[in-house]
């Protein structure tokens, strides 16, 4: 009989969507541990601790502290969901619109400068009104629309004065006119196990234009259909697959955008809407990473 | 009875006999976020602040 595999859950508070896992785990009999993040240190000589795990889930709410785990266990060799390439390629939305350049998925225009002067410049190449976003950070936190010169002009210098040196890499983003919402796709999977795909997704509506469900945007189930599948499977695919949450934008003449991919995602509103206990796919897919680490 | 008092403003609160230790619940009579550090015996303090990398 093929010996159960361990796995760690990397967390640092129980969100909803962390009971779930928890209680997938569970009804699964799976060999798990909690490992809260605030309680955790790594000695980089002595992995023996952290190598009786088949997998890590990480589920930390910091970026900063869920990326140094995963680049720490993936040099030690112990499989992590999401991969630490992933993290790095979803947590910085620079980074993740060059990927998607990279692979020629649609979105919107993304222009960065590194001075308020030049990003004015570039700002008026694309005309107002324009997105400026943090290269980090989530939860539609510090984004501003920019309606013309005089805001960019007061915003740019905010942000250099005001914001830590990250907040000098000013990534500008054309401002699209949606509809009164966005799209959430939950896509599970990568080459490691199997095939990847889109399992469901919903519209994020509001009628403010950030349409993030931590900005007061509700949920409504969205059909899955061919382009949305494909634009979505094919995003999760440029920043190297796992459990991810694309954003989508309908642009009235271009179609499908993707606007950003998380890649340690809530899906509290998603998972009673789509019915499909999404706690549950996550777990059984890091068990399928536990599994082929195995053998 | 799984009650503990609020640390900002001194309200009993209820809670569900299925509450997890790392919990985040929120205070019914100030609205302060609280974090459920132990449930034996049940304790909570103020849940840490929001960070700027915090998120998905």
């Amino acid at each position: 009989m093929q010996k159960r595999p361990r796995i760690g859950v990397l967390y640092s508070r129980v969100r909803v969507e962390e009971k779930w896992i928890f209680a997938a785990m569970e009804r699964r009999g799976i060999d798990y541990e909690r490992l809260d993040d605030r309680e955790i240190f790594f000695d980089l000589d002595h992995p023996e601790y952290w190598l009786q795990f088949d997998a890590i889930l990480e589920r930390s709410i910091s970026y900063t502290n869920g990326l140094y785990a995963l680049r720490i266990l993936n040099a030690w060799g112990i499989p992590t969901v999401n991969k630490a390439s992933v993290a790095e390629a979803c947590g910085d939305k620079l980074t993740t619109s060059a990927a998607l350049n990279r692979a020629g998925i649609p979105q919107p225009r993304n222009l960065m400068a590194f001075t308020p002067e030049s990003a004015l410049e570039a700002i008026e190449t694309l005309g107002y009104p324009v997105v400026l976003k943090p290269v980090v950070g989530s939860w539609g936190r510090l984004l501003a629309k920019i309606n013309d010169r005089d805001a960019a002009e007061a915003v740019l210098e905010h942000k250099a004065t005001l914001g830590s040196y990250q907040h000098s890499v000013f990534y500008i983003q054309e401002y699209i006119e949606k509809p009164d919402r966005d799209i959430r796709a939950i896509v599970i999977g990568d080459e490691r196990c199997g095939a990847i795909s889109a399992i469901t997704a919903m519209y994020r509506k509001s009628p403010h234009w950030i349409t993030n469900t931590a900005r007061g945007a509700e949920g409504e189930l969205c059909p899955l259909n061919p382009e949305l599948e494909e634009i979505c499977v094919k995003a999760g695919q440029a920043v190297g697959g796992g459990v991810l949450a694309v954003d989508v934008i309908e642009h009235p003449q271009r179609g499908y955008l993707v606007n950003e991919i998380n890649h340690t995602m809530e899906f509290h509103t998603v998972q009673p809407l789509s019915g499909i206990d999404i706690g549950d796919k996550i777990v059984e897919y890091v068990v399928q990473v536990a599994r082929k680490h195995r053998r | 009875m799984n009650t503990v008092e609020c640390p900002e403003c001194s309200a009993e609160i209820s809670l569900d006999a299925s509450v997890e230790a790392g919990e985040i619940i929120v205070c019914p009579e100030c609205g302060v976020d609280l974090e459920v550090i132990s449930l034996a015996p049940l304790a909570v303090e103020l849940a840490p602040m929001e960070e700027e990398d915090w998120g998905e």
